[in-house]
Order: structure tokens, then C-alpha cells, then sequence
């Protein structure tokens, strides 16, 4: 186990490093002078090359790429380009709004999921489990901005039930969580279902019924905890993927989140904030994929030895 | 024609592959006589109408300068179904080529590419498609390569696994001790055997190229106004929902229904070729 933890490990690690070259390169490619970009654009012409050997961007490239990981590892992300603060500073004030949404869609997701996948998987073959199909494929194909604003026009324009957009309290949370988890809530759905059946094939629990336990005690001490368990670990640490998807999610209903400030540094050509926020976003799903896959050897070794080869 | 009847019948006997087909068919001859379905150029104004409720004379209501939505909406089949499609040629080529040549050369190229797999999979594809577009600047054509860059790995991965479990079958070693080169092993007697999951991947990944595509055009990266994008229609359409919501319903409609086309169709063709596959 401590072997492929430790190569699981080097491997995230390589992969972060080069996800961090990759950004780079995009920075480093972006059309334009950078030194006039980042400089007050009231500097005189004359101090711009000044300032060009003060920041070091007249180095190589792969100079100027260790500086800058020196200083992202050090947690200097930057200033930006259009508000002059800190890049840090601006994610970390929107940074709990997305957690916020993100892990609120995600219970959702895991709640509706979790429970429609066992009922299918226990009522194998019945009227559910066919209507489950074709309910999930219909989600699937909903795109969830539209069904963002689906909601808004409904609950918030024509039911004045909750806020349009924007945070004004925690009931603003309710809509977006919504748009967000329910187009992936097939996926939680047929996993669930397939890992389900999986146990319930099981010698143990054929074993438990004919032991004569209670049918019930046997879904519930045997089949759920082993279905369950990978399940929910798995299902947490994919929280990164989410934050991707909250991007359009938030712009739909103006939650002040990373993904807003995301978008807004794109159109703005905001580099280093847009550097900062993939960058936090790539190092959180490195990290968790990582961990799951740990966590996934933990439970079921025939992984880990297929990787070990 | 004997042969083809009986595996046409196969196929239709499966619900959602008939169901999906249908749509299909109804999407492409919609995109197709688009000059002949809709009423009204996509970007004709009349600018006295602007904003009206759906009628007789604007079935789909119009925008806020007086576009026919109707007429938009059939306009924007073809953009949904060109970019749909000239994304999932791309990343179905790359796919292929990683996974082929990782799985039938294996060793250090397998390492290599494996790598490029992992790192390309384990970005969340929006975030990373983001970034390239900022890289490119907003245009549909940057969109096509941004999603096509970020979205291979998924069936290089497939392509990869299967080629690996099929190489070493007495078939190919036989072909191999034979002579025949490795180009002729790839093409005649590894692809064919794993054609089904390629098909059934690509089909499925034509829907998600299409929802990515719309997303970015909403976010304003995509495609450009006057285009008679879908998500571009909803962008402006969100800004407007208290005054007419006409204009969110029908270009959102437009996306399931094509979407739920293409995914039922990947369904139905996943239990007919390949029902063990799991995605």
C-alpha cells in the first residue's frame, strides 16, 4: 500500500508541475507587451523598460517560469491587472461563496442520487428502474444554464418565491444549487444503482440471507455499507469538477463567486487573476483525484495491483 | 439489401435508438432547408416589433430588435451541428492516435502519452477550455479547438485499454508472424475489433461538445452576435427574463431536444454494440 501511495503521490505531484508549465506557457503567449499590460497605464514610456528588468520579464522564459513558481509556491499569485489588489486577496473573498454552492449542490446531488440509485437497484427490472433510465438521460441532456434560468423565470419572475440573482442571504443559494446539481444527479444516480446490484451479487450477502438475517438487515449492515462507502468518498473529492462547472452556474445568477471572477478576468484579459483561479482550481483536482484514488486502492487492492503491475 | 433490412429492424427494435434516430433525422433536415423552414432571415429586424409575445406572425416571439426567434432558432440547428461535429472529428483523431499508439506500442510511448492522458483528464475540461479560449481570443472556431483539446482523453483511455487486451490475441500474432506490417495490424485487425466502443463514445460525445459549445457562447466566448448561436440567444434572452421570457424558453428547448436526440441514439447504440461498456 505504502508503494503506491508514494508513486500516486509523485505522480500528482508531476502532474501539478506540469499543469503549472502549461499556464505559463499560455501567460507567456498571450499577444501583447506585458509589461505594458501590468504597468499603470499613466507610466511614461521611458520608465517601461525600468520596470521590464525590475519584474524580470526581460529574462528567458525559463527563467521567468522559476521566478514565478518561486513566488506562486510562497503564495504570491500576482496583482491584478484591472483592480491593482493582491490576486490572493480577491479569491479568498469569493472563494467561500463558491465552496458554498459548490458543496450545497453537491449533497443535493449525493442525497437524490444516493437514495433513486438504491431504490432502482433493490426494484431491479421494475417500472423504476426503466423510468430511471429515461429520466436520467433527459437531465443529462438539459443544459444547466438554461435550467438556471427555467428557475429564475419560474420561482423568482413569475412565483416571486426567491431572490433573481446575486447573494442576499442564504435563500439565494437555493436556486443555483439546484441548476447546478440536478443535470448530474444521473450520473450519482446509475453509479449507485450498478454498485448496488455489484454487492448484492455478492457471496456474503447470499450467505446473510441464508443465514436467515431480516431482508432489511441484510440491505443495510451488508450491502449498503459496502456499496456506500466508496461511493461517498469518492463522490466528495470530486468537489474540484464542480467549481468547473459553477462558472456558468454562477454567471447565470450573478453569485459572487470564483467562477464570476473568473469569467470577468477573462473578458477583462485579467491575466494573472485568471492564472491564480485555474491555478487553485487545477491543484484542488490533482489533489483530490490523488486522494481518491488512495482511498479507492485502500478499499479494493485489485486496483492498486493493476497499477503496480 | 437482404442483409441491411434485418439490421435495420435490429436497431429500431431498440426504443431509444428509434426514438433518438427520429430526432436526428428531424434535426438534420431541419438544419439542411433551414432557407425553406423559416420564415424570416436570422438577422432581419423589425425594429417596431421589437419584444413581442409569440403570435401568429412570430410563433417564437421576437428579440429586443425585433429578430423572429422562430426563425433563429432554426437557423442555429446548423451551427449547433457543424461545431458538434467538427469537434467530435478532431477529438475522435486524436483520441484514436494517443490510444493507438499507446496501447499497440506500449512501453515508453505508453508512459508518455499516458501521461499527456492523465494531466489533459484530470483538468475539469470547462475551466481548461477557458483558459485556451482567453489564449485564442472569442470566436467559435477557437471554441472548436479549446473543447477538442480538452476532451480526447476520455476515449484515448478506451482506445488504449481495449487495444492493449486485443494485441497479444493469436489472430495478430499470427497476422504478425505472417509479415504484415504494423500499420496493416492497426488497421485491419485491431480497429476493426474495437470499433464498437469508438462509435458508441463518439455519438456520446457529439451532445457534450454541443453543450459545452452553447455554454461558452452564453459566457459571450463563443460565438459572436448577429450568429444565431443557441447560447448567445440565451445570454441576451437571461438579461431580459422579467419582460420577455419568450425569448429563454425556445432556443433552450432547441438544445434538449437535440442533446436528448444524440444521447439517446448513444444509448441505444451502447446496448446494441456494447453493453458492457460502462460510461
Amino acid at each position: 500500500m505504502l508503494e503506491y501511495t508514494v508513486k500516486r503521490i509523485a505522480w500528482g505531484v508531476l502532474t501539478v508541475f506540469t499543469v503549472t508549465i502549461v499556464l505559463f506557457a499560455i501567460m507567456y503567449s498571450m499577444p501583447g507587451d506585458p509589461v505594458r499590460m501590468i504597468a499603470d497605464p499613466r507610466t511614461p514610456v521611458e520608465r517601461l523598460e525600468e520596470l521590464k528588468v525590475r519584474w524580470g520579464l526581460h529574462h528567458p522564459p525559463h527563467i521567468q517560469y522559476f521566478v514565478w513558481l518561486s513566488r506562486v509556491v510562497r503564495g504570491d499569485l500576482g496583482t491584478s491587472i484591472i483592480t491593482r489588489q493582491p490576486v490572493t486577496a480577491l479569491i479568498a473573498r469569493r472563494f467561500p461563496y463558491t465552496i458554498a454552492l459548490t458543496l450545497s449542490a453537491l449533497l443535493l446531488r449525493y442525497l437524490i442520487g444516493v437514495a433513486v440509485g438504491l431504490i432502482v437497484a433493490v426494484r431491479r427490472g421494475g417500472w423504476a428502474d426503466r423510468l430511471m433510465v429515461v429520466t436520467s438521460t433527459v437531465l443529462r441532456s438539459i443544459p444547466g444554464f438554461w435550467l438556471g434560468i427555467m428557475l429564475i423565470l419560474f420561482f423568482s419572475v413569475r412565483w416571486r418565491l426567491l431572490p433573481i440573482s446575486g447573494y442576499d442571504g442564504p435563500r439565494s443559494i437555493i436556486l443555483p444549487m439546484c441548476a447546478l446539481a440536478l443535470p448530474l444527479v444521473a450520473n450519482t444516480m446509475r453509479l449507485t444503482r450498478s454498485e448496488v446490484l455489484d454487492v448484492m451479487g455478492e457471496q456474503y450477502v447470499t450467505t446473510a440471507h441464508a443465514k436467515g438475517v431480516a431482508y432489511n438487515r441484510v440491505m443495510l449492515k451488508h450491502v449498503l455499507r459496502n456499496a456506500l462507502i466508496p461511493i461517498t468518498v469518492v463522490f466528495f473529492l470530486s468537489l474540484p469538477w464542480l467549481i468547473g462547472g459553477s462558472v456558468v452556474i454562477e454567471q447565470v445568477f450573478a453569485w459572487p463567486g470564483m467562477g464570476r471572477l473568473l469569467w470577468r478576468s477573462i473578458v477583462g484579459q485579467d491575466l494573472p487573476v485568471v492564472q491564480g483561479v485555474v491555478l487553485i482550481i487545477a491543484v484542488l483536482t490533482v489533489v483530490s483525484n490523488t486522494l481518491g484514488d488512495i482511498v479507492t486502492a485502500m478499499l479494493d487492492p485489485s486496483i492498486r495491483d493493476e497499477y503496480l503491475g | 439489401m437482404k442483409t441491411v433490412l434485418p439490421e435495420i429492424r435490429r436497431f429500431m427494435r431498440n426504443r431509444y435508438f428509434a426514438v433518438g434516430f427520429m430526432i436526428f433525422l428531424v434535426v438534420v433536415f431541419v438544419a439542411i432547408f433551414a432557407d425553406y423552414l423559416a420564415p424570416r432571415s436570422y438577422r432581419e429586424q423589425d425594429q417596431p416589433n421589437r419584444l413581442r409575445a409569440p403570435d401568429g406572425e412570430y410563433p417564437f416571439g421576437t428579440d429586443r430588435y425585433g429578430r423572429c426567434i422562430y426563425s433563429r432558432v432554426i437557423y442555429g440547428s446548423r451551427i449547433a451541428l457543424r461545431v458538434g461535429l467538427i469537434i467530435v472529428v478532431i477529438q475522435t483523431f486524436i483520441g484514436l492516435v494517443m490510444g493507438l499508439l499507446a496501447g499497440f506500442f506500449g512501453g515508453y510511448m505508453d508512459k508518455v502519452i499516458s501521461f499527456i492522458t492523465d494531466v489533459t483528464w484530470s483538468m475539469p475540461p470547462l475551466v481548461f477550455a477557458l483558459a485556451i479560449v482567453m489564449l485564442l481570443g472569442p470566436s467559435l472556431d477557437n471554441v472548436i479547438i479549446a473543447i477538442a483539446v480538452v476532451s480526447w482523453a476520455q476515449l484515448a483511455r478506451v482506445v488504449r485499454s481495449k487495444t492493449q487486451a486485443i494485441k497479444n490475441r493469436p489472430y495478430v500474432e499470427a497476422a504478425r508472424a505472417l509479415g504484415s506490417s504494423n500499420l496493416r495490424l492497426v488497421f485491419r485487425h485491431i480497429l476493426p475489433n474495437i470499433l464498437s466502443p469508438i462509435i458508441v463514445l463518439t455519438t456520446l460525445s457529439l451532445p457534450s461538445a454541443i453543450l459545452s459549445t452553447t455554454a461558452l457562447g452564453f459566457l459571450g466566448l463563443g460565438a459572436q452576435p448577429p450568429a444565431p448561436d443557441w447560447g448567445v440567444m440565451l445570454s441576451d434572452a437571461r438579461n431580459l427574463i422579467e419582460i420577455a421570457p419568450w425569448m429563454s424558453i425556445f432556443p433552450g428547448l432547441a438544445i434538449v431536444v437535440t442533446v436528448l436526440g444524440f444521447n439517446l441514439l448513444g444509448v441505444g447504440l451502447r446496448d446494441i454494440l456494447d453493453p458492457k461498456l460502462n460510461i
